[in-house]
C-alpha cells in the first residue's frame, strides 16, 4: 500500500512514522505541502511537528495548504487518512473530523506515557485492536484538549475512537483524544502509535494502527 | 481607497482560557486580586477596498477561512479609512 506522509515546514515526526508504516509493510513516501495531487496514494498520514509554528492556532495554516485539496479528494474517495497530534488540529481545523484540540487545561506542554481505551474499531486504524482494549501510548502536546460542543452526535455516531484510561491529563471533554469522521475512514489521534510501535521503544502497542491502515 | 482592519478575536463565553488563568494566578502573586481574567487578539492590517462595507465582508470571509475557528471563537472587526 503506497501512503503519503506529508510534510510542512515545523513537521518533526514524519521520519518516525515512515519507519513505522515500513515495520507495518506499508510503502511510505514523503510529499511536501504544496503537492496537490495525491491520486496515486491509498492512504494518507499528516505526522506531528509544529507546522507554520503553531502560530494563528496549531494547524490552522497548514489546514489552507494545497496538499489538503488533495487529503479531501482522497477521503471522498473513502482512503484511510490518519493524522497524529499536530495532524488531528490540523484535520480538526479543516473540519474532516468534529471539534478542535485546544490548549491544555493547565498551561503545560505534556510529554508522557498515557494508558488510552480503544473505543471503536470500525476504523481501518483501530481495526486491529479489541473494542474497550487498553494500550500504552505516550503524548506529547500543548494543545491537546478535545472540545466539541455536539459531543452527544460524536457518541450517537461512535466517533469516538480513542479515551485517556484513568487520568485526563489535558482537561480533554471525556477524556477523548481521538475522534473520527462519520464513516470512519478519517481519524484524527493526539496520542503517537509511531513512538510506541516497537518494543525498544517501550510499547509497540502503536504499530496496529499502521499494520490495519495497510491491510485495509 | 484603503483602510485599516481590525480583527478582535476572543475565545466564546464559557470556554476555558488556560492562559488568562496562569496570568491571573501570577498577578496574584503580586498581590493583585483581579477577577475574569481574558486574553484577546488583535489582527491588524491595512487593504485596498471600495467602501467599508465591502471590506468588511471581505474580513468577515477571512474571519472564517483562516482567522477564527468558529467551533471555540467570536471575533469583532473594525474598519476605519486609513488616516
Amino acid at each position: 500500500m503506497n501512503i503519503a506522509v506529508i510534510r510542512f515546514p515545523g513537521s518533526n515526526c514524519d521520519r518516525d512514522v515512515h519507519h513505522a508504516l515500513e515495520l507495518a509493510g506499508g510503502k511510505p513516501e514523503y510529499v511536501w505541502w504544496n503537492q496537490r495531487d495525491l491520486s496515486s496514494f491509498d492512504g494518507i498520514i499528516i505526522p506531528g511537528g509544529f507546522s507554520y509554528g503553531d502560530y494563528l492556532r496549531a494547524g490552522a495554516i497548514a489546514a489552507i495548504t494545497p496538499v489538503i485539496e488533495g487529503i479531501k479528494e482522497a477521503v471522498g474517495e473513502d482512503k484511510p487518512v490518519l493524522g497524529i497530534c499536530n495532524g488531528a488540529q490540523i484535520l480538526a481545523e479543516i473540519g474532516l473530523v468534529p471539534g478542535v484540540f485546544t490548549n491544555n487545561s493547565k498551561a503545560k506542554f505534556i510529554c508522557r506515557w498515557t494508558d488510552l481505551k480503544v473505543k471503536t474499531n470500525r476504523t481501518p486504524f483501530t481495526s486491529m485492536y479489541k473494542a474497550n482494549e487498553v494500550i500504552k501510548m505516550p503524548i506529547a502536546h500543548a494543545e491537546g484538549r478535545y472540545y466539541n460542543d455536539e459531543i452527544e452526535k460524536l457518541e450517537d455516531q461512535d466517533q469516538i475512537v480513542l479515551a485517556f484510561e484513568g487520568e485526563n491529563p489535558n482537561g480533554s471533554l471525556l477524556s477523548i483524544t481521538g475522534v473520527c469522521d462519520e464513516k470512519g475512514n478519517v481519524c484524527a489521534v493526539m496520542p503517537h502509535p509511531e513512538r510506541a510501535s516497537e518494543e525498544i521503544l517501550g510499547s509497540s502497542d502503536g504499530l496496529k494502527f499502521f499494520k490495519g491502515m495497510v491491510n485495509y | 481607497m484603503k483602510y485599516d482592519a481590525e480583527v478582535k478575536i476572543s475565545l466564546k463565553k464559557g470556554m476555558l482560557n488556560p492562559e488568562a488563568a496562569t496570568i491571573q494566578r501570577a498577578l496574584a502573586l503580586l498581590k493583585y486580586q483581579v477577577e475574569e481574567t481574558q486574553t484577546i487578539k488583535i489582527i491588524k492590517f491595512t487593504m485596498e477596498g471600495d467602501g467599508e462595507e465591502l471590506v468588511r465582508q471581505k474580513v468577515d470571509e477571512m474571519c472564517q477561512r483562516l482567522l477564527c475557528n468558529p467551533v471555540i471563537h467570536n471575533y469583532e472587526i473594525g474598519i476605519n479609512p486609513e488616516e
